[in-house]
């Protein structure tokens, strides 16, 4: 399931505001890669190009190519819905459907996909909310919205509804910066257990985090405020925290700036 | 604050306590918190506030015992039954006049209205939200709003003019394939009938409905829809999945606004029913009442007595009107732990 993913000269505008300039990199599949750097050098743009959810913000724009195993994300004739079917995401503010019980939101992938049967609806739902380490917590309110459980809970319900579709990787955008450290914790012991059945990538603001979860790390820059973010360097994530290769890196790192 | 510097002096009177609660500021007395309506600002604002509201129910109050004492009067003399009576005569020695047709056909011609217009608004509005191309929306918009502002009188008189005469295609359509329905059966009459009556009523409530569901359909958080896009939602399950279920009870608000109007109208209805009292079965027979158009035909001609009968048709219109409105708002409440409120 897991899959690589080999990008090359990824550059991503917004309208004619180039977001993020030359871009190539690769992400090993049942791996952890995390993206740091400062506000504003792209990171997320970048995390948001790997499943052509840059293209729905008006004026967004890419060229490049994201190869996923062999397959180009942006080849001619390409679907991007059926892309995002394939790369899951799990976003910053946790954004169970409102509207739907815990159950369905599991399933709303699944139903999109055109699985109706509740037998196997039943089955994939108990086995993702298992798989996102939820199921003790909900197994007995299945019924009720899922907008009543905490932060951190519908944090995992997300990822529980993400991960229900089997994708072959899961983007995650800064997934515990809107949680307290329990929830973080639950969730990054969650990244943990997901590495061995999904490519993940990870954007987050907390060294810390990229460090703990994390065995790749890449580190974003941009020259100056309004120039395009660019990728400094990738590497394994020991090594990025205690020997980069990149001056800016270390001062990044170390807190000397950003 | 002049009665607690007196408790204050007693404070400082009795000869040093040790502890003393607070270090005092030497120049002023000590800050107790303020009170409300202490500061003439707030004073006059809640006086105007308070009076406002106060005239509101004063107003509301006087207008539903006058309206109810003056039906009363004309119910009592009724000698045919108020709810069934298919006549209105207030002239004669025995008054015989009763709301049951003028009940069913401000119903049917509303339900016929809201049919038409709610599912075409709905379309509409999520067409200027998510599907139009940004250049498109403002004047598309700004054409709705052009919709809402002509005035019943002009649509009454197009749909005389205009859109009666050219039912005669629709009905006989309707006739020739739902017509064994009975709801549907045309006997070649003139098309001033109850469908005619809906359909207008129908362009008539669409822009407020277009409107105020474009509006909700717009503050739809983008993170909802942003996490059906990223589980490989096409533009249509978006909507399914997270714009519909979010604008739910906004479009329900919608509807009743549209809903009120088309209950209320009055000159439109006039202008292009041509009324008498008895119950169709059909939707395309000539004929009919609701209780605006026979308020605005009998009015101006009727005695006192008369003026009463409608009066107290006019309550019964008010009545029907509170009743949706607690439905609708029942429908919502009942719908509010999955609105997306709290999320």
């Amino acid at each position: 399931m897991a899959k690589r993913i080999d990008v090359s000269g990824l550059t991503a505008y917004y309208g004619t505001h180039k977001a993020i300039d030359d871009i190539s990199m690769t992400i090993e599949p049942r791996s952890v890669t995390a993206f740091i750097g400062p506000s504003g050098c792209g990171k997320s743009t970048f995390l948001r190009t790997l499943n052509r959810m840059h293209e729905v913000t008006p004026g967004g724009r890419v060229e490049g190519k994201v190869l996923l195993d062999d397959e180009d994300l942006y080849g001619p004739g390409v679907d991007p819905v059926s892309v995002r079917r394939e790369v899951g995401m799990v976003f910053q503010r946790p954004n169970p459907f409102p509207t739907m019980s815990i159950f369905d939101n599991v399933a709303a992938g699944l139903r999109l996909n055109g699985m109706r049967r509740k037998s196997e609806l039943d089955d994939i739902v108990e086995k993702s909310l298992r798989g996102a380490n939820l199921w003790n917590e909900v197994k007995d309110r299945l019924n009720r919205p899922g907008s009543g459980l905490s932060g951190g809970q519908q944090q995992r319900l997300c990822i529980a509804r993400a991960i229900a579709v089997e994708p072959d990787v899961l983007l995650m955008d800064e997934p515990c910066s809107a949680l307290d450290p329990i929830s973080t914790l639950a969730v990054e012991d969650l990244i943990g257990e997901l590495k061995e059945r999904f490519t993940i990538v990870i954007v987050t603001h907390n060294m810390q985090q990229a460090a703990r979860v994390s065995d790749r790390t890449a580190f974003f820059n941009l020259a100056a405020v309004g120039q395009p973010g660019r990728l400094v360097e990738i590497d394994d994530t020991e090594r990025i925290f205690s020997n980069p290769s990149v001056q800016a890196t270390e001062d990044y790192i170390s807190g000397r700036f950003g | 604050m002049d009665t607690d510097t007196s408790t204050q002096t007693d404070d400082n009177a009795a000869p040093p306590p040790p502890p003393q609660p607070q270090p005092q500021p030497s120049t002023t007395t000590p800050k107790r918190l303020a009170r409300g309506a202490t500061r003439p600002g707030d004073r006059i604002f809640l006086a105007l506030t308070r009076g406002s509201g106060i005239l509101l129910l004063l107003v509301m109050a006087a207008i539903a015992l006058f309206l109810s004492y003056r039906a009363s009067l004309a119910i009592s003399d009724d000698h045919g039954n108020f709810l069934t009576t298919f006549e209105w005569d207030t002239r004669g020695t025995e008054p015989r006049f009763g709301i049951a047709v003028l009940a069913v056909g401000t119903v049917v011609s509303a339900v016929i209205a809201m049919a038409l217009a709610v599912p075409v608004a709905v379309a509409i509005a999520l067409f200027l939200t998510h599907y139009a191309p940004r250049r498109l929306r403002g004047p598309i918009a700004y054409v709705i709003d052009l919709l809402a502002a002509v005035p019943s009188i002009v649509y009454g008189l197009w749909g005389a003019l205009i859109l009666v005469p050219h039912m005669n295609g629709l009905f006989g359509w309707l006739d020739d394939y739902l017509g064994w329905t009975g709801i549907f059966s045309w006997d070649e009459g003139a098309p001033r009938a109850m469908l005619t009556v809906g359909i207008l009523l129908a362009i008539m409530i669409l822009p407020i409905i277009t409107n105020v569901s474009r509006e909700v359909f717009r503050q739809v958080p983008r993170m909802h829809e942003e996490a059906a896009l990223a589980l490989g939602a096409t533009r249509w399950e978006v909507v399914r999945l997270a714009v519909l279920p979010f604008g739910r009870s906004g479009v329900i608000s919608a509807s009743m606004l549209g809903l009120g109007r088309a209950l209320g109208e009055t000159m439109a209805v006039a202008t292009v029913l041509s009324p008498d009292f008895d119950l169709h079965a059909s939707l395309l027979d000539p004929g009919g009442g609701t209780f605006a158009q026979n308020i605005a035909a009998k009015f101006s001609e009727a005695d006192v007595f008369g003026r009463d009968a409608l009066i107290a048709s006019g309550l019964v219109l008010f009545v029907i009107t509170l009743l949706v409105n607690g439905a609708a708002r029942l429908i919502i409440a009942r719908r509010k732990e999955y609105s997306g409120a709290a999320a």
